[in-house]
């Protein structure tokens, strides 16, 4: 029971629908973004054609290449990771099974859950759109590059020879058309054997665990991206194990509860840093030596 | 009360020394200005993987550490009145600011879009959840409480001789009237600035060390846990009195002075118990995180991790838990430099050595332009701090020389100053 192109359309429609009708308060938006758009991906499914890499270029107006320059099977070579002109790319790896088929792996950024880039970021140009999408905004950017740090699947990208308005570059998960256009990303929409499977989160959770279930051992029961940092809005089946394929091993905690508890700690409603200016002004006071006046009383000497 | 009787030093500006300081920030400059006209990637080896190296881990990290003498020693003598340390504090105070500045310098370097450097500062921009905001909002704000406790210091040197060269002298009247009104209004308020720089000082010195707990799966266990804010902040109050140590016994070199041994050798007592508190928790930390045993499987991380706790931790407490070690200049020396080169090691294996980013197919190594410009921001330092200890009543006076030249003498008699006592 897969999600029709045309399910998904209608339901977009809707989305985009209700976002006029109510311009999102912070509330909603935490509703919204517990069940954001996702993208399952079927590692199993897919033949790496690198449409998806051709019709990325187009939407995101990256080097515009002709679209037979991307059956070139020699990039298989050596592995390619998504730079600031190339928001996708797909990878060859291997195959375990009896088949020996190649497994194709298309990498992009996962648009975390709790992503670490978005609490990284000291002028917040980066967000977790409502939609699932981790957006940036390039104007409040300062170019710092701790997004890049922290990025636990090393997406982020940058203009490094650009040098008056160098930009973080990645996937935007089509954020417009698939928030405000009704559209599919790019990829999503170009994809011929349909290994990419747009839709809530939720419902394609659901869908990778039957696929995984009806599947007679085709996957490895491992939904990347279910809980991984917390989860992310890309989702992997696969049949072999990812870390076989270029995925990073990762815990299940959200890098930045940690770090924003630490923070949040410190600074709780400015309690800590006041009680320590409190304590230090009463030590200058109290523990004054004897007979040395205050500095306000010694001003008028002459 | 005049102050420390603290005067300008009277040597010679254009040394040896001096002029290589001047070369090496020119051979800076010329870097500076490629980096500025083609970009980040025409000078340094940062690349997608590596996006921060020397810039951030030794301009900002590290300069932000080897700073702190400026909030240790304001604390010590101004908050638990140990006053007879008070003729440490204006060079203390001034390494902070310059120390401070050239942070801000190096950040404007580093940073892509270096002209919206002001952006954390506006409402709409902040980003309570950024740990990179908070030390960016603190800084800003400990550089400026920095610039108002060195302001004593210029109202002592300038206050009723403002003399500015040539049409600026039209403007004489209204600086000496600022002067003025710094000498009436500091000395009341400048227990609060003080107990203000330390409070920020605590904020942005740890959270400094929050920064690369954001990147667990990036980070070598041996060096990534969840008190670096804290061990950030404790290496930070133990390096502060070395550099302290540090610079007052090469200032005594280059200028030809007798050591300040008499208050030295007291204050280098408490480094070892500052470094035994960080060393407590360093060691429990990778004790508690089950990470110890990783020290014995010959790696080069963990060599490196076990050479910047002996060199820079162990060996300097050991030898400045003698009393010979702290009354030799010497020797004291060499203790205080291991602490500040330790600390230094420790900031730059927190930031480069530990971080491991995923599908690296180099490790980055910084580029001749990266040192150039690092090197010529220690020199401009240098520089600086040379020029400013000529003009203003930094370091204590010389007494020999002073009454040699009792004649020209009078022009830096300070007069009876609010403030002299807080200036820090």
């Amino acid at each position: 029971m897969e999600l029709s192109r045309r399910d998904i359309l209608a339901s977009m429609a809707a989305a985009g629908a209700t976002q006029v009708a109510a311009r999102p308060s912070a509330a909603s938006v935490a509703q919204r973004a517990a069940d954001p758009f996702g993208v399952l991906v079927d590692l199993t499914a897919c033949i790496g054609c690198r449409k998806c890499e051709w019709a990325c270029n187009q939407v995101n107006h990256l080097p515009a290449v002709p679209v037979q320059a991307f059956e070139d099977a020699s990039v298989f070579a050596s592995l390619r990771r998504p730079d600031a002109s190339h928001y996708t790319v797909v990878n060859r790896f291997p195959g375990a099974g009896e088949d020996d088929k190649p497994v194709f792996v298309k990498a992009q950024c996962m648009h975390c859950d709790d992503p670490a880039c978005c609490s990284a970021c000291i002028v917040s140009a980066l967000e977790k759109q409502p939609d699932g999408a981790v957006t940036y905004t390039a104007w409040r950017c300062m170019g710092c590059r701790y997004c890049m740090v922290v990025c636990p699947f090393q997406v982020p990208a940058y203009e490094y020879f650009n040098a008056t308005t160098p930009q973080v570059r990645k996937c935007t998960f089509c954020h417009e058309r698939i928030s405000q256009e009704g559209k599919l990303p790019a990829c999503v929409e170009i994809c011929p054997p349909q290994c990419l499977t747009f839709g809530r989160r939720s419902e394609l959770l659901a869908l990778a665990h039957r696929r995984i279930a009806g599947g007679s051992g085709r996957y490895t029961d491992h939904v990347y991206g279910e809980s991984e940092v917390g989860g992310t809005s890309w989702l992997y089946l696969s049949g072999i194990e990812f870390s076989e394929l270029g995925f990073p091993v990762l815990g299940d905690a959200a890098p930045p509860r940690l770090t924003e508890s630490l923070q949040h700690g410190v600074f709780k409603d400015f309690i800590p840093p006041l009680a320590l200016f409190g304590a230090l002004t009463a030590i200058v006071r109290l523990f004054r030596p004897d007979g040395e006046k205050p500095p306000a009383g010694e001003g008028r000497q002459p | 009360m005049t102050g420390h009787g603290a005067a300008p030093v009277r040597k010679p500006l254009l040394t040896p020394g001096v002029l290589l300081l001047l070369g090496l920030v020119a051979l800076g400059m010329v870097f500076a200005w490629v980096r500025f006209a083609s970009g980040l990637g025409a000078v340094t080896h940062l690349d997608d993987r590596f996006p921060w190296g020397i810039w951030i881990a030794i301009d900002v990290a590290t300069g932000v550490a080897l700073s702190a003498g400026g909030f240790t020693t304001a604390a010590l003598v101004h908050i638990f009145h140990r006053r007879r340390y008070e003729a440490l504090t204006r060079s203390a105070l001034l390494t902070a600011v310059l120390g401070y500045t050239f942070v801000a310098f190096g950040i404007v370097m580093d940073l892509g879009r270096y002209y919206n450097i002001w952006h954390p500062a506006l409402p709409s921009m902040w980003s309570g959840h950024s740990a990179l905001f908070e030390v960016a909002m603190c800084v800003m704000a400990y550089l400026t409480v920095l610039y108002i406790e060195l302001m004593p210091i210029v109202v002592e040197r300038f206050a009723g001789r403002v003399r500015l060269p040539g049409p600026l002298g039209l403007l004489d009247g209204v600086v000496e009237g600022a002067l003025r009104f710094f000498d009436r209004t500091l000395g009341r308020v400048m227990s609060v600035f003080i107990v203000l720089g330390v409070v920020l000082s605590t904020l942005h010195q740890s959270s400094l060390g929050t920064l690369m707990v954001l990147a667990p799966s990036k980070m070598n266990p041996l060096w990534w846990t969840p008190i670096l804010p804290l061990l950030f902040l404790l290496s930070a109050i133990a390096v502060g009195f070395a550099m302290v140590v540090f610079e007052s016994l090469i200032a005594a070199r280059v200028f030809g002075r007798a050591p300040e041994m008499e208050l030295l050798t007291p204050l280098s007592r408490v480094i070892p118990v500052l470094l035994f508190v960080y060393l407590a928790f360093k060691v429990g930390d990778v004790m508690i995180r089950g990470v110890v045993t990783r020290l014995g499987d010959g790696s080069a991380a963990s060599l490196i991790f076990l050479l910047e706790i002996g060199l820079g931790v162990v060996i300097p407490l050991l030898m400045l838990l003698s009393e010979r070690v702290r009354r030799r200049p010497g020797l004291l020396f060499a203790a205080a430099a291991m602490v500040v080169l330790g600390v230094a090691f420790n900031r730059i294996n927190v930031f480069l050595t530990a971080f491991t980013p995923l599908y690296a197919t180099r490790r980055y190594v910084p580029s001749v332009g990266e040192v150039a410009i690092t090197v010529a921001f220690i020199s401009g330092l240098l520089l600086l701090y040379r020029v400013l200890v000529s003009v203003l009543p930094v370091l204590p006076a010389e007494e020999q020389p002073q009454q040699q030249r009792t004649g020209s003498r009078h022009v830096h008699a300070a007069p009876p100053s609010s403030i002299g006592r807080w200036s820090a």
